[in-house]
Order: C-alpha cells, then structure tokens, then sequence
C-alpha cells in the first residue's frame, strides 16, 4: 500500500526555519493539495517526501516503510516538476522511458508501457518529436507520462499546471484528476491557487509560514475555516474578515454567540457571497468599487473605516457612490480570536446586542 | 530618370554599410595576408645577387621531398592527437568535479585555474626546471624511489612527450572554465528528476549532461585544435625543437625557416599548408560534430 506519513517534520537551513514540525497523513488513493502562499513551505515538503532534500528532524514513511534516509529511487515514487525536467535533447519517447531505461526494464516491456501512456495522453503522434517542438500542455503531457510508466502507485507533483495558460489549466487539472482516479495514485500535489486546490483535492493541506494552518476536505475549508487566515485564502472572492465596531454590531440584529459576556477580542468572517442587499436594516456602505464578472458582480461597500465584498448575481443597478444596506444571516458568521485567528466554536447560546 | 531607391535596397545598404568596417578589419589583416602569402610562395627567395623570381609550385616540389617538414608534421599530429583529447577530458573531470557543493570549492577552482593565467614563457620555464636531468623535480622524485637520472627533454623519445604533458597542464584549467559555464547552465531540476527516475551517475552524465554539454565540446575541441598547432612559444625555451628536430612542431618549424634561416618563401609555403590543414580540420569538426548536437 502506499499511505504517506510525515511524523513531527522540520526543516531548516542555517537559521531560515522552512518547515515546523509537519504532521500528516495521505490514505492510500488519495490526492492531497498543498495549498498555500508562495514561500509557506509546500515545495519543501514535497522534495522531502521525495528525498531531494535531507530532513532536520522527524520521519517520513511512505507504504509503511521507514524512507526517511533512502535516497529518491528507493522511495518508489514518480515526480513531475514545476518546467517539466525534460530532457531536450530526447525525444518525447526516449524522456517517457528514460526512468526505465536507467532502471534496465526488458525492452518488450518497455514498449508496451510505452504505447499505452502515449495513448492514454494523446501524444501517440509525436513520439519521435523533440520537447521544443511540442506546446505547453504537451509537454505537460510528456512529463505526466514519465509518472505513469514508472508504475508506481505514489505521484507527486510540484505546482505542474503553474506554466499553462487558464482554459488549459482547466483542461489538465481534470485530465490529472481522471488519471489519478484511474491508475489508482496517491497523489500529493502541490499548487498556490485555491481554485484548482479545491477542484481536485480528496483533501486539502492549508499551510502557512512553515506550518499546517488546516488539514481537511475542500469542504470543511470552505465551511467551518479553522482560522481567519484560511477563510481569507480559500474562496473567491475571499471572506471579509471584520472588526466588529459600531458601525456594524448597530447595523446587525443581535446573533447568538459564545463570547457574551466575555472580553475577548474577536473578528468576524462572513463570505461574499453569504451577504445580502436588504431594504432598511443592516450595515450601512457607501458603494465604492463595482467589478461584472458575467455570472455574478462584485460590489465593494466601505463601512466606516472597513472595506466589505459580497457578490450578487447577474448585473445590478447599483453604481458607485451609492448607499446600500447590507445584512447576513447569522448562521453564515465566522467567529475568530482576534488573538491568534482561531476559529471561535459554537455559535449559540449568548447574545451579542 | 530619377533613381528611386525602394526601402529594401536602403536595407541592404545599411547591412553592408554596418558590416563594413568588420568586413575592412579582417580582410586587412586575415585575408589579404593569407593571399599575399600564397602568392609568396610561389616565387623564389631574393638574394644580393640574385632577384626573386616566379618559381612556380617549385617550392611545394621541394617540400614534398623536405624530410624535416614530414618529420615535424608527425610530430605535430601526436602532439595534436595527444593534448587535444586528454585536455579536454581532464578539463570535463575537473569541471564536474568541482561543480558539486564542496568544501573549499573555490580554492581548487583557482588551483585549477592558475595554470592559464601564467604566461606561456613563464610555464616553459617552470616546466623546464622539473625537467632539468638530477637537479629538476621529476629526477628527484624519481631518485628518492631508487630510480635513475633522465635527460628528459634531451632525449628524442621523451622530449615530445614532456612537451605534451606541460602543456595538457597548461591547457586543461582554460577549457574547464567553458565546461563550469555550461554545466551551470543545466537546470538543477533535470538531475532531480534523474535522481527520482533512478538513473546512476554514469548513467545520467551519459545520457543527459554529455550530450547537452556538446556544443561546448565542439567549441573547446576547436580551440584545442588551433592551439595545439599555433603556440610553440615553448619550443623557444624548452627544446628548440631538438634533438634533431624530435620536438619541433609545424609553427616551429616555418619561424625557423623565416627568422633563422631567412627563407622566406619557403616558410610561406609551410604557411600554406598549416593554413590549409587547420582549415580542414575546423570544418570536419563543424560538419561532423554539429549533426550531432542538440543545441538549446
Ligand atoms: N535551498 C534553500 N536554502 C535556503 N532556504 C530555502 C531553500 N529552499 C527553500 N528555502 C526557503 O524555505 C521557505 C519555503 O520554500 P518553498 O518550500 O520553496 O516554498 P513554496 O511554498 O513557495 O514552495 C522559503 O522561505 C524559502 O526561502
Ligand atoms: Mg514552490
């Protein structure tokens, strides 16, 4: 089985500390995302999972297996590379086998699995061509064939659509998806868009400045954020995080809350999408900022000093410069310590007035 | 009728306009003397009595029969087929070498480079004391493990040797700086991923980072080439060419001819021929070579 463990994982060089104490599981099957900003760490556990780099400190353990001293070949893994790694000088057939051949699979064998990763991406009629001769997505298509060839059942990929255009993006995430699902993969993927985190992910790693902020389906990141950080990252347009002052709590009608009568310092998420446009009640904005995305459009009010978004669908009347009252229910309020971000639990009980 | 010039004709002229002083430098100073040593060569040597005259290609009859020029053209094709090779190969060991992340890699970089910056005439005369029979560094090597004094470089079997191997030194620390470059271009992310794809070392340097380092080798393959066929300032310090011309090399061989024996004509035939063999040589390399390499 192929299950990927990471127990306590650091990892520094010199005093820039990358990674602190990583903690995961990847059930066997599975595709995990890395998701995070740029810079949070994600390419650095990648390369750890797939021996490229040396562990500080903590175990990885790939199909029950203890790798965390093996080197790369041994760890039974396929990688594909953010440009791909292909070798320009090889044709598209000679860089699909060329892990084979390094590792001396019978020539007759090597064709077969040849030919049936050519088919399977498409690439059938360009095995004699050069990687410069190929577009894009193409060569995307190359490097995902080194992963499936290989034949082993752990896939990792680092940030691999980062260098398509949007439409084939779109196309190469839910060709990665279809492949992964159908070979069967355990996958960890790697990417800093929400978007195509959360269009292909099982489950999503969420992780900033060298630890996991979140750990869960795309689901659960989206519903119930464990901090104010992950609900700012995840959806677009982001949630607004608000100060509650008095522009807003008069705005509101009282809503349930565990915090009554305590002292704490607390903000408030609400999504964009979650905000509606009422007749009299509710937070008062002045309309500054109007963007027509087709679908929907996205207007941004300012309340006092804070800036709030909420989508509408389809066009609206509203223009800039107008007054609008906005409102929510409460079941769509995210509570955050204003401390530490943590999710406040439990949205019942007191009243905020 | 008035002439119009059309904007593509003014594109030509203001090619050939650009070029021209390039095109005015190298026919001054390459072409023109290549053809008027040609022409040299087909006349005799003037002397106080007797005027130069047009000889024809007596001067190249002459040669043909010239013991001493087919005895240092072979010398000159050892020297080449020795320094060329192993030079090169020395300069790809040393580059990998120290394109790893070790320690003191910049220290063995310079180690390796010093060798270049010193001038020829100053290596000839280092070399030249390591060479000396008892008192030189190699006989005194060899005389702490029991062995005897060599005349190294006064012995026609070995001179040409020694000379090779000073100069192999000589050469290396210059073609690995080109190699370093170009390894340095190589994207880290391809020998990760021959690391993942389980490719060995010789493996992957065989398959990957030979073949991309091609064009360099043809590049430093060339120089090679030339040089080996036009520095002979050692010569001048080491050996003279002797014993009995054991050591001497083609360039060698026209500087006598022209400088010492003031034979001018004789030496612009040789000239001839050295120009005439490095010409060919350059374009087999182009020829063969280039079908051969992926240039990014
Ligand atoms: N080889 C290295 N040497 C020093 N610092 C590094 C190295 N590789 C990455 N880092 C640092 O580790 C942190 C995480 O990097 P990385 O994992 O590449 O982030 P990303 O999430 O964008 O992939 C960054 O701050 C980066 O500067
Ligand atoms: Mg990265």
């Amino acid at each position: 089985m192929s299950k990927i463990i990471l127990n306590d994982v650091c990892k520094s060089w010199g005093k820039i500390e990358a990674l602190n104490n990583i903690n995961f599981e990847c059930e066997n099957g599975e595709l995990l995302v890395l998701l995070g900003p740029s810079g949070c760490g994600k390419s650095t556990t990648l390369r750890l999972i797939a021996g490229l780099e040396t562990l500080t400190s903590g175990t990885v353990e790939i199909g029950d297996r203890d790798v965390s001293n093996l080197p790369p070949v041994k760890r039974n893994i396929s990688m594909v590379f953010q440009n791909y790694a292909l070798f320009p000088h090889l044709n598209v057939g000679e860089n699909i086998l060329f892990g084979l051949k390094a590792r001396k699979v019978p020539k007759n064998e090597q064709k077969k699995r040849l030919e049936n990763a050519a088919t399977l991406l498409g690439l059938a009629d360009f095995i004699d061509r050069k990687p410069a001769q190929l577009s894009g997505g193409q060569r995307q298509r190359i490097a995902l064939g080194r992963a499936i060839v290989a034949q082993v059942s752990v896939c990792l990929m680092d940030e691999p659509l980062s260098n398509l255009d949007a439409k084939l993006r779109q196309e190469m995430r839910q060709e990665i998806r279809s492949l992964q699902q159908r070979l069967k993969m355990t996958m960890i993927y790697v990417t800093h868009d929400q978007v195509e985190a959360m269009t292909i992910a099982d489950k999503i790693i969420l992780m900033k400045e060298g630890c996991i902020e979140q750990h869960g389906t795309p689901e659960d990141l989206y519903d119930r954020p464990a901090t104010a950080f992950t609900g700012s990252f995840i959806g677009n347009p982001p949630m607004n995080i608000l100060t509650p002052d008095d522009l807003i709590l008069d705005g509101l009608p009282s809503f349930p809350t565990p915090l009554a009568g305590s002292t704490i310092r607390y903000l408030l998420g609400i999504r964009p999408e979650n905000i509606e446009i009422s007749g009299e009640s509710g937070i008062e904005g002045l309309v500054v900022a109007i963007e027509y995305l087709g679908a929907d459009t996205l207007i941004v009010c300012r309340s006092g000093e804070q800036l709030i978004t909420l989508t509408v669908k389809g066009k609206t009347g509203v223009s800039v410069g107008d007054h609008l009252r906005l409102n929510w229910k409460p079941e769509h309020i995210h509570l955050f310590n204003g401390e530490d971000g943590r999710r406040i639990e439990g949205l019942a009980g007191g009243l905020i007035s | 009728m008035k002439l119009i010039f059309q904007p593509r004709y003014w594109n030509h002229i203001n090619g050939w306009l650009l070029v021209l002083p390039a095109v005015f430098m190298i026919s001054l100073f390459t072409h023109f003397p290549i053809g008027s040593n040609v022409f040299h060569s087909l006349f005799s040597m003037g002397t106080a009595t007797r005027p130069e005259a047009f000889i024809g290609l007596e001067n190249y009859k002459y040669l043909m029969d010239d013991d001493i020029f087919w005895k240092v053209l072979s010398n000159n094709l050892v020297y080449s087929l020795c320094t060329v090779p192993i030079s090169i190969a020395i300069a790809l060991c040393m580059a990998l070498l120290i394109n790893r992340n070790i320690r003191g890699r910049s220290l063995v970089r310079m180690a390796f480079f010093t060798p270049t910056v010193l001038p020829m005439i100053a290596v000839a005369n280092i070399w030249l004391f390591f060479y000396t029979p008892e008192y030189g560094l190699f006989d005194q090597i060899f005389t702490v493990f029991g062995g005897d004094s060599h005349n190294w470089l006064g012995n026609p079997d070995s001179a040409l040797y020694c000379l090779i191997v000073m100069v192999i030194w000589k050469e290396s620390g210059f073609f690995m700086v080109f190699y370093l470059a170009a390894l340095q271009q190589l994207s880290p992310e391809l020998k990760e991923a021959g690391l993942v794809e389980g490719s060995g070392s010789w493996y992957y340097f065989r398959r990957v980072t030979f073949p991309l380092l091609m064009p360099t080798t043809l590049f430093v393959m060339v120089n090679a080439v030339v040089n080996s066929f036009k520095l002979v300032d050692h010569l001048v310090i080491m050996t003279k060419g002797g014993p009995d011309n054991a050591s001497s090399l083609l360039l060698y061989y026209i500087y006598e001819n022209a400088f010492s024996f003031w034979d001018t004509s004789y030496a612009a035939t040789l000239t001839v021929i050295l120009v005439l063999i490095l010409a060919i040589i350059t374009v087999i390399q182009f020829v063969v070579v280039e079908k051969r390499i992926h240039y990014q």
